[in-house]
């Protein structure tokens, strides 16, 4: 009697194992049939990357010095900023690990503009229809949640080891700040200026483009900050499924038990992360210097 | 006889969950605002307002919060959908319109200020007053040249590249009025325009306003919760209470037939001496007789500017000419004392 309510009352093993079995070979066949073409569909994703991680990698590092320094400038008219951005990478440079933060810059690169390109559309439709919105909140929210080895599972059985499945997986992990924060500026939007530009009679697309989206623009590159912070967090777990960078030594180290190894290249994934993010943030800031100038 | 340029007909406005169903209640049986939102939960905006706005005049809409000036004001370029009524504009029915109708409407035939003043922060003040002609689609050089001519105009020289938010409250304001001007629009609505501006300035914009109207012929509609105001700009002037209209005419209509004691509560402390004007003391000779020997006076005089001379003119009259030139009548002090304290 008692143990009927300490057990809970479950399908039985043989039914839920039978369940289990079912759902992977359906996947397997899935993947057996789909695999190649998505592989293929993906193919030019594929040389991209390795086209872009090749030419990170042989050019000459003045010049990528001089790069960074020029875009950390560009972002943030800081010579501060601008300062210690090239010194962390000279550091980098010095400690050995030039080529595998090449390897991570290429990659997160590549994720961060795929995820404002797919996102940004994501974010504005989210925005415009409620509907949208209700539907697909709840799949942001599990994209952010589910641990990102149970995705990884799958992305796996379906296009192998290799660069795109650890793009896909940054993607996936990535992706829902830019979405939510695309959709987040454009609501917040002064319904008052949005009424005036009806008042004007401009149509949806000026409305859009002329107004929702320059005020949200401040609230959208905070999304691409984020992005780009949690496609950073992203490079030991994708390394684990083959993608080179500063990942990979981090994960031989906590295989053998390397403190410095592990800590040299953590560093360094840190002083990447720090270095977008000033950058990005204070390139946001000046994005909005219209404001709070007001004299009220 | 000229058309209204504006006609508004037996207007409803009911926001709630089905007002098509309540409004019934009150047009055919006339239920009040509160009675409505407590039997049904419908909020009464507007409750059968008409309303002819006639060219080149100013229409003030005057009421306090809550009254639905606001409300009315957005049908007449639909940001605001009726319940029922109708709104004519030019002869054509604003209702009727399509989507690409009604914008080809707001573009072109009207313009709005409002009471924020909702300038559009990340452009500065050129590309703001510009705004209504860059949504025509008109060139940029041309928009440049007619952003600069409106800027001047308002007195604004020399802010062209600053932002709207560097600007204080009646400096932006000024922006929203060369905005809504800059589109040589007929029709200019303004939702409390001066409303948010401290007295000094609103007094100001007051003049640059008319000023303006001087010379431009617009039809404005000009909704206020100020009395003064109302009476200083409104060539006509429209009352509402509780989404209905009380009483509309001139303001010497209001002032000295008010229809109600809402109304006489509104104007019991302003300066009658303002608005009272000799056309309404005049009374007309007895037949045959010979005007008396006193000075003349136009029948637009104010009451302030007449009590003076009136009270140094021989027998403490004088006659009043109307605009063409005919004699309308005498008026005499002691009527316009009476006049004063009624």
């Amino acid at each position: 009697m008692w143990e009927s309510l300490t057990e809970f009352p479950d399908l039985g093993r043989s039914t839920l194992s039978t369940m289990k079995k079912a759902i992977d070979a359906g996947f397997k066949g899935f993947s057996r049939t789909y695999g190649e073409a998505l592989e293929n569909f993906f193919n030019p994703l594929l040389h991209f990357l390795v086209w872009f991680e090749k030419l990170l990698i042989n050019t000459p590092w003045p010049i990528i010095l001089l790069v960074i320094g020029a875009l950390a400038w560009l972002g943030s008219r800081s010579w501060k900023v601008t300062g210690l951005s090239v010194l962390a990478f000279v550091v980098i440079g010095v400690f050995g690990m030039w080529e595998d933060t090449m390897a991570t810059l290429a990659i997160i690169s590549v994720a961060t503009f795929l995820c404002i390109l797919i996102g940004i559309p994501i974010g504005i439709l989210m925005a415009r229809s409620d509907r949208a919105q209700t539907m697909i909140t709840p799949v942001l929210d599990v994209m952010q949640t589910i641990p990102s080895f149970v995705y990884l599972i799958p992305v796996v059985m379906l296009l192998g080891i290799g660069k795109v499945p650890g793009l896909i997986a940054v993607l996936i992990y990535a992706i829902p700040p830019i979405v939510r924060l695309t959709n987040l500026g454009i609501r917040l939007v002064d319904p008052d200026v949005l009424e005036a530009a009806d008042a004007f009679g401009a149509s949806p697309r000026q409305k859009l483009l002329g107004v929702q989206i320059p005020l949200a623009l401040p609230n959208i590159f905070a999304g691409v900050n984020q992005t780009i912070m949690m496609s950073l967090s992203m490079v030991v777990i994708a390394s684990m499924i083959g993608v080179r960078g500063l990942g990979v030594p981090v994960l031989r180290a906590v295989q053998n038990q390397y403190l410095a190894l592990g800590m040299m290249n953590g560093l360094a994934i840190v002083a990447l992360a720090i270095i977008f993010d000033r950058i990005s943030q204070s390139y946001g800031k000046r994005l909005q210097a219209y404001r709070g100038q007001g004299r009220d | 006889m000229t058309e209204p340029k504006i006609q508004i007909k037996h207007l409803y406005k009911i926001f709630g969950k089905t007002p098509e169903k309540v409004l019934p209640l009150v047009r055919d049986e006339g239920m009040g605002k509160d009675e409505l939102l407590e039997k049904t939960n419908h909020v009464l905006g507007v409750n059968d307002v008409s309303l002819d706005i006639w060219p080149k005049q100013i229409q003030v809409v005057m009421g306090l919060s809550g009254s639905g000036k606001s409300t009315l004001i957005r049908h007449i370029n639909r940001l605001i959908e009726p319940t029922g009524g109708e709104v004519i504009i030019d002869g054509e029915d604003v209702l009727a319109m399509n989507q690409t109708q009604l914008r080809e409407l707001r573009r072109n035939k009207m313009s709005m200020v409002f009471q924020k003043f909702a300038l559009l922060p990340h452009r500065t003040i050129r590309e703001n007053v510009g705004y209504g002609l860059e949504i025509q689609g008109v060139g940029e050089d041309e928009i440049a040249r007619r952003a600069q001519h409106w800027i001047d105009r308002v007195g604004l020289t020399g802010y062209e590249d600053h932002y709207p938010g560097h600007l204080s409250g009646g400096m932006q304001q000024r922006v929203g009025l060369a905005r809504g001007l800059a589109t040589d629009a007929d029709i200019l609505l303004m939702d409390e325009a001066f409303s948010a501006l401290d007295p000094l300035i609103r007094f100001d914009m007051q003049s640059i306003l008319l000023e303006l109207q001087n010379e431009l012929h617009k039809t404005i509609v000009f909704i206020t919760h100020d009395l003064d105001e109302a009476l200083r700009l409104g060539d006509n002037i429209a009352i509402l209470r509780d989404g209905a209209m009380v009483q509309q005419g001139d303001a010497q209509d209001i002032v000295l037939h008010p229809a109600d004691d809402y109304i006489r509560d509104f104007i019991k402390d302003i300066n009658r001496a303002k608005v009272i004007q000799l056309r309404a003391l005049a009374k007309p000779l007895e037949p045959g007789e010979t005007p008396p020997e006193v000075p003349h006076f136009p029948a637009n005089t104010r009451l302030e500017d007449a009590l003076l001379p009136m009270s140094q003119a021989p027998g403490q009259e004088v006659l009043v000419d109307g605009t063409d030139g005919a004699l309308l009548g005498r008026a005499s002090l002691s009527d316009a004392i009476r006049a004063l304290h009624e």
